[in-house]
Order: structure tokens, then sequence, then C-alpha cells
């Protein structure tokens, strides 16, 4: 069984009830075929360029498992008949990226407040990630390894790695 | 010729060697890259759009690859721009 994930952006000229039909006609043809993990709405968004003149999209993205991956084929076809989605883009996730979801999922990245996390998973994936809008029901607990590699983030990006010549250190 | 002990210099010739590099996915083990995010993927990219360099950001190799993976599948999502000015 792999697990894949799916991202699409549905055109959002049309009506809520059209996207939202859309969205689940997608939805019942995977489950028909494998078992749905997860799916995000992640809604209205401003596009980075416009994509057939539309600047914004609607953002679903599905994670699936499915024994058979003939049928993802099938599947990115009738994304690719269907007028009213924009973009799509099918991903395997390896066993890092699958534990990624879950952990993002229960809420264990996100920003640092509490040390605990830190003695939790020292593999824990942890990421600056922006679900606050999708995810959390409850205040995301700060994971330790995140703040760090804020910290880091903001140390590395200010001040660029340099090797040896360093009178003259580029700014960035 | 002067020795060595009478150079002397007005600030520390080590001074800039200080700053250690590394990968900040070894570090602190992340081990995978979210294309869907656009703020942890903006540190790796310039005010173009453009994918830093290696030498810039310190990843190792392997993870630089993941970035540069998913900076391209968020482009193609429209989630990061391909070209931009001004972007940061």
């Amino acid at each position: 069984m792999n697990q894949y994930e799916v991202t699409f952006i549905v055109d959002p000229v049309l009506s809520g009830d059209e996207i939202k039909s859309t969205a689940q006609t997608y939805v019942d043809l995977i489950s028909k075929e494998g078992t749905i993990v997860h799916t995000d709405e992640m809604g209205l968004r401003q596009l980075a360029y416009p994509i057939r003149k539309r600047t914004t999209g609607v953002y679903y993205c599905i994670e699936f498992q499915v024994p058979n991956g003939e049928m993802i084929s099938k599947m990115e076809l009738a994304f690719r008949r269907d007028e009213r989605i924009m973009r799509f883009l099918t991903v395997r996730l390896d066993k890092f990226g699958i534990k990624f979801n879950d952990d993002r999922r229960n809420g264990l990245i996100g920003k640092k407040k509490s040390d605990k996390k830190e003695k939790d998973a020292p593999k824990e994936t942890a990421k600056k990630a922006a679900p606050a809008k999708k995810a959390a029901h409850k205040p995301l607990p700060k994971s330790a390894p995140k703040a760090v590699q804020e910290v880091a983030a903001a140390a590395v990006s200010a001040a660029p790695v340099v090797p040896v010549t360093a009178s003259k250190s580029e700014e960035e | 010729m002067a020795s060595r002990d009478d150079i002397k210099f007005l600030s520390n010739p080590n001074i800039g060697s200080l700053r250690k590099k590394y990968c900040r996915f070894r570090k602190y083990g992340i081990r995978h890259v979210d294309y869907k995010d656009p703020d942890f993927l903006l540190q790796f990219i310039n005010e173009q759009g453009k994918v830093l360099p290696r030498r810039i950001t310190g990843n190792s190799l392997k993870y630089q690859r993941k970035v540069a993976t998913a900076v391209k599948r968020a482009r193609h999502l429209a989630i990061l721009p391909y070209v931009a000015d001004l972007l940061k």
C-alpha cells in the first residue's frame, strides 16, 4: 500500500456548491479504489502567477492509500479532462513524508513553547510550517527543534555562509 | 625582516572564521521538505524567486536537492512564482 498525495486547484469562479461537488467527485473516486487518509481544504488562495487568467484558486489536498497504482493514471486523466481543475500534482509519499504529515496533523510541527517536545523525538520532523489556519483545534504545542531551527534560520539567512575569506562577508 | 612576534594587527586575523556552516536539516533532524509550505521555502529562494545555491544556504547535497524539487513543485502549483521581484 503506497501512500500518495494529490493537490489540485479548482477554478474559483464557480459557485461554492460547484467547487465542493467537484472536489467531492474526486474524493469519491479515490475512496472507491483505496482509503483516504486525510483531505485538506486549503481554501481560496492567491496564485503566485495567473493561470488561465485567474489570480486565485481553491486548493484541495487529498492524502490517500491505494494497493494498486493503476488508478493514479485514471485519476489524473479525470483531472485533465475536467475543465474546472486548473492544476494538479500527484506525489508519492515516502516514510518521512508520511511521518511529517502525521506530525503536522497532530500539531507537533509549529512554533516551540515547551521543552518537553525536545525529548520526545530527536528525529521528529519539525518544520516552520504555517498550518495555524488549517490544523490546530488546540493551540499548537511547540516543538523545540523548530524554534532552534528558527533561530538558526535567522542566523543563517542574516549572515550567509561564506567559506574561508571572511573579511568581506556579502550581505544578503 | 620582522619576526612573526613583531607583526601586530589592528583586528584579530581569525575574526571571520568563527561562523561554522551546517546543514539545518541534518542538524535539526528534519527529514522531509513540504512543497505546500511557502513560508519555509522562502528561506531558500532569493528575491527573484530563484533557488539559492548550496554554498549560501549551507545545505547538504541531499537536502538541497529535496529543497529544489519542493520549490519546483510549489512553482507548478502556483504557491511560489517562477519569476518575481521584491519577493521578500
